[in-house]
């Protein structure tokens, strides 16, 4: 449905986005992830037809944005990352100029009702937008996008700004229309990504660094467990005890933490549960348990170190 | 773009600008009806309009100065750009938002030439050459200021700068006498906009000046055009 392919953009001399490629099949939720200034909205800007880019293509349901602007456009629901809302029109007024500007042949009336209710506003219809919390700005800035039903949806950080129960209340609306439409959703908050998308592709400093399904990503992270157990008793029989669990990968010390007692990183197989194995052969070995944690990567650590640099153990899925 | 051309208009009259502008334009418009036809028993339109000139130059870019720099600045350009409308047709919406404005300003003239009617027949083809002319100025200006507007965010350099850039023009006669260099002066005084004009207020229709103003218009929304276009590409 979306596909980008090679994308450069240079400011200058600087590189905002660096041959990045990516596609999005129909009716996917695909969520685009990185850190502030990595280029999300640079990439967005460009699918959507409002930057050009200094090289590669992007097609919208097989139409160029470049060769064929408005077939492509017409197909795009695009909410940017501040909503282009004109404060001083009333919300449904607001909608009606989007209908005409976007040339939507469908019942205006009824459409614009629908597509109201859907993000919940029908009831702040007649007021002025100025007048709206941030939270409803946003809804119109989501009701915008939704008016001709386009195929594609592309959403810069939707949820920024809003309330706990808004952003719950949004995750579900996005969740809904993947249903329908295939939306591409910019975000640098990991969990509101694994939240709603099937598919995550990570940028950094401009450059693609994972392109994976939700679960592959979240598998590989959780493929290499980690426990650390502070034991005391000698080393070596420490360590043999360890290692004559079942399921236990490697092990090795990490840190001293008194005289006779020390930190151990216990690496282990997906899927097995050693603590109760650990704790029993420790027992048999009597050296005993002081503290065991585990040390299991969290999703916003695999995002960290996958956009600080060290990528190697997380290209699961396709490159 | 009658999207557009609605929406302009509808946001003249949804804050106080519209009104502020008509009131403006109608008081000074009013006064020199009255001081040049009412008081001095005359039933020639010429001098009113000759001296609304520099009115217009004030009030038409106050009618653009929010045109492009305010959607530049609240980003709701975004939106524009990325629906299915061409640049041109935005630009072609705006330009015609500020135009149909301009001409609910100058249709008190319309009125003016009624009021003769009560108490003389007025000249017809010299009221009705002031009008195109007034109307022709007006869109010459009004795709100078649009252009203008769309180069800044900030709605004060748009107004400030078309201010500026009205009264350069309008002075361009006087430059030019000033100038030795005969190619500069022939230059200068052929782009200046008075004489044109002034062929109008005499009730002379001359095809040369309305392809003048109708260049300027054309010429000036191309650079808009260009303006989004390099935007897009830098």
């Amino acid at each position: 449905m979306v596909e980008v392919k090679n994308l450069t953009k240079c400011y200058g001399d600087i590189k905002a986005i660096d041959n990045i490629s990516f596609s999005v099949e129909a009716g996917e939720v695909l969520g685009f992830l990185g850190p502030n200034g990595a280029g999300k909205s640079t990439t967005m800007n460009i699918i959507t037809g409002y930057l050009s880019s200094t090289s590669g293509t992007v097609t919208i349901g097989g139409k160029d944005i470049l060769d064929d602007p408005k077939g492509a456009k017409s197909q795009i629901g695009y909410l940017p990352e501040i909503p282009p809302l004109y404060v001083d029109m009333t919300v449904e007024k607001y909608l009606e100029f989007v209908f005409e500007l976007k040339k939507v042949r469908l019942p205006k009336k009824e459409h614009i009702l629908d597509v109201m209710k859907q993000v919940k506003i029908d009831h702040v219809a007649q007021r002025l937008i100025k007048n709206l919390s941030k939270g409803y700005k946003q809804r119109v800035g989501f009701a915008q996008a939704l008016i001709g039903n386009p195929p594609v949806l592309i959403l810069d950080e939707p949820t920024v700004g809003l309330d706990p129960k808004q952003i719950i209340e949004i995750r579900n609306l996005i969740k809904s229309l993947g249903k329908k439409h295939t939306v591409i959703l910019s975000s640098h908050v990991l969990s509101e990504i694994s939240a709603t998308c099937d598919r995550i592709v990570v940028i950094a400093n401009g450059k693609l660094v994972a392109d994976a399904k939700t679960d592959e990503l979240s598998a590989a992270i959780e493929g290499e467990r980690k426990l650390l157990v502070e034991v005391q008793g000698s080393q070596s029989d420490i360590i043999n005890a360890i290692k004559a669990v079942d399921g236990v990968i490697n092990v090795k010390k990490s840190r001293d933490t008194g005289a006779n007692s020390a930190e151990y990183l216990v690496e282990y197989d997906f899927g097995a549960d050693v603590r109760k194995d650990l704790f029993f052969a420790l027992a048999g070995a009597s050296c005993p348990i002081l503290g065991m944690k585990n040390s299991q990567k969290t999703l916003e650590e695999a995002f960290l170190m996958l956009t600080t640099g060290d990528t190697s153990a997380l290209m699961g899925g396709k490159k | 773009m009658t999207a557009i051309l609605k929406r302009e208009l509808g946001s003249f009259f949804h804050s106080a600008i519209g009104y502020i502008v008509l009131a403006v334009f109608y008081a000074f418009a009013g006064l020199f009806f009255y001081l040049y036809c009412l008081y001095s028993n005359s039933a020639s339109l010429t001098n009113v309009f000759g001296n609304m000139f520099l009115v217009i130059l004030f009030v038409v870019p106050i009618i653009t100065m929010k045109s492009f720099s305010e959607e530049r600045k609240q980003k709701t350009e975004q939106a524009l750009l990325t629906s299915p409308a061409s640049i041109f047709q935005i630009v072609m919406g705006k330009f015609l938002g500020a135009f149909v404005m301009y001409c609910i300003c100058i249709a008190i003239f319309l009125v003016f030439a009624l009021v003769i009617c009560f108490f003389t027949t007025p000249q017809w083809s010299v009221v009705l050459g002031n009008f195109v002319g007034v109307l022709l100025l007006g869109g010459a200006l009004i795709a100078i200021d649009i252009f203008i507007s769309s180069l800044t965010e900030s709605q004060v350099i748009s107004a400030v700068v078309g201010v500026a850039a009205g009264l350069v023009i309008y002075m361009l006669d006087s430059l030019a006498s000033l100038v030795t260099v005969d190619f500069i002066k022939t230059i200068i005084s052929s782009i200046s906009f008075l004489p044109h004009y002034t062929n109008f207020t005499n009730g002379i229709f001359n095809l040369a000046d309305i392809v003048f103003f109708a260049s300027v218009v054309g010429i000036f929304l191309f650079l808009t055009v260009r303006v989004f276009e390099k935007k897009r590409w830098s």
